[in-house]
């Protein structure tokens, strides 16, 4: 009896160390999503095509020379101080009240709800008698911006300021610019358009929209959840939307 | 209790022995995977850090671009030390990247091809020249959706 107790090897606990180490491979292969900032390209210009006007007070400008130096709206300026300029260029002139008008920064101007309407009863009628499949497509598109905006109004429960669709904040850098600056500038521009976005969605939400954006990614394969949060984050982009641009480089 | 004690005694233990079998199974297998899955980087790249970063779920869409200055000595010798641009495993110029996209694109079933995402893996001590080249090269190739990959930090002023 004794003979046999020797020969036996307890190996349970082999499989916790295995256990461990399998947990540890798993979380490091899953960890290394792909992150980074997020960027559109504008597609190639046609030749034809031509720069629409706008107005100075609707575009915010950060130019990044060859030495990493910014010069914002004319006035140079430290990259600490470029996220809180940002932010103010978006909010001035009010987003849920009027106030005295600031001339260097664009007009918001008041939701419309009976002109939203009518556009959008308007666009109903034309998609229903246009049958080519390119302009379906543009009208389709602007109904459901439209909505979005009757949306916004109705969450909010009061009717809020719109940006206009000239408003735009436009960064040009040189050749030889680094690239670390041009990350850290883009890095700002987006915080400031992010961090407003928060606040109002955790006022309206109880979540920040960062959150919001994370908890769509993830729920992108299901058509149920993703549906609502997606909402939720065009009601937040109606008031806030992303508009960074970057120039043309100059050759 | 002796009664209890002297019944189990008489019980034969489930061996538990090949469960670390199978669980090493599973591990070889997802060490292999998080092994292969890193492609052999030819340029040495420190990214920036950035707080606002958007994060990519579904990875098979994502084909990278690498640019920085050549890793290896011997790469250095013979290339020097200004950064260079990488495509899938050998050095590039900035011509050979519409044919990759096209490459690239070709692989993807039908219902994606527009969703594919170009990461630019860049050094942060790069020349913007370089990067607006290649970014240019992508608007060509109709790739319009890119993604600056930066290590994480906190947001400034918080």
């Amino acid at each position: 009896m004794a003979r046999r107790e020797l020969q036996e090897i307890n190996a349970g606990s082999m499989a916790d160390i295995a256990f461990l180490l399998l947990v540890f491979f798993l979380m490091v292969t899953t960890i290394q999503t792909e992150k980074g900032i997020f960027r559109q390209l504008p597609p190639p210009i046609p030749p034809d095509f031509e720069i629409p006007e706008v107005r100075e007070r609707d575009v915010f400008v950060v130019l990044v020379n060859s030495k990493n130096q910014l010069l914002v709206e004319g006035q140079p300026m430290e990259l600490g101080r470029l996220k809180d300029a940002a932010k103010e260029f978006l909010v001035a002139n009010g987003v849920f009240e009027d106030t005295a008008e600031n001339q260097d920064f664009p007009i918001r101007s008041w939701v419309n709800e009976a002109a939203i309407r009518e556009s959008v009863q308007n666009l109903e009628d034309l998609k229903a008698t246009t049958e080519d499949e390119e302009s379906l497509k543009s009208i389709e598109e602007s109904i459901q911006k439209n909505q979005r905006k009757l949306n916004a109004v109705e969450v909010f429960g009061k009717p809020y300021k719109e940006l206009p669709g000239s408003a735009m904040i436009s960064m040009q850098n040189d050749n030889a610019t680094d690239y670390d600056t041009y990350i850290q500038v883009q890095n700002e521009l987006q915080s400031a358009t992010n961090e407003l976005r928060d606040e109002l969605a955790l006022e309206y939400f109880g979540v920040t929209y960062i959150a919001l954006e994370d908890e769509a990614e993830k729920k992108r394969n299901d058509a149920k959840a993703h549906a609502p949060l997606k909402a939720k984050m065009y009601t937040i982009q109606a008031v806030f939307p992303q508009r960074i641009s970057e120039a043309e480089p100059k050759n | 209790m002796a009664k209890f004690g002297k019944k189990k005694k008489g019980m034969a233990a489930v061996s538990t022995a090949s469960l670390p079998d199978i669980v090493f199974m599973l591990l070889f297998f997802f060490m292999l995977v998080t092994v292969l899955k890193d492609e052999d980087p030819k340029v040495k790249v420190t990214p920036p850090q950035a707080s606002e970063l958007t994060q990519i779920e579904s990875k098979h869409l994502v084909q990278y671009i690498n640019i920085g200055p050549a890793a290896t000595k011997r790469d250095q010798e013979v290339l020097g030390t200004a950064p260079l641009i990488q495509l899938n495993d050998y050095f590039a110029s900035e011509d050979q990247v519409v044919p990759w996209v096209d490459e690239k694109r070709a692989k993807l079933p039908e219902s994606e091809k527009n969703k594919m995402i170009v990461a630019l893996k860049v050094d942060q001590d790069t020349k913007m020249r370089l990067v607006t080249d290649v970014k240019q090269e992508l608007r060509k190739a109709n790739a319009l959706k890119i993604l600056y990959n930066t290590g994480q930090r906190n947001r400034t002023g918080n």
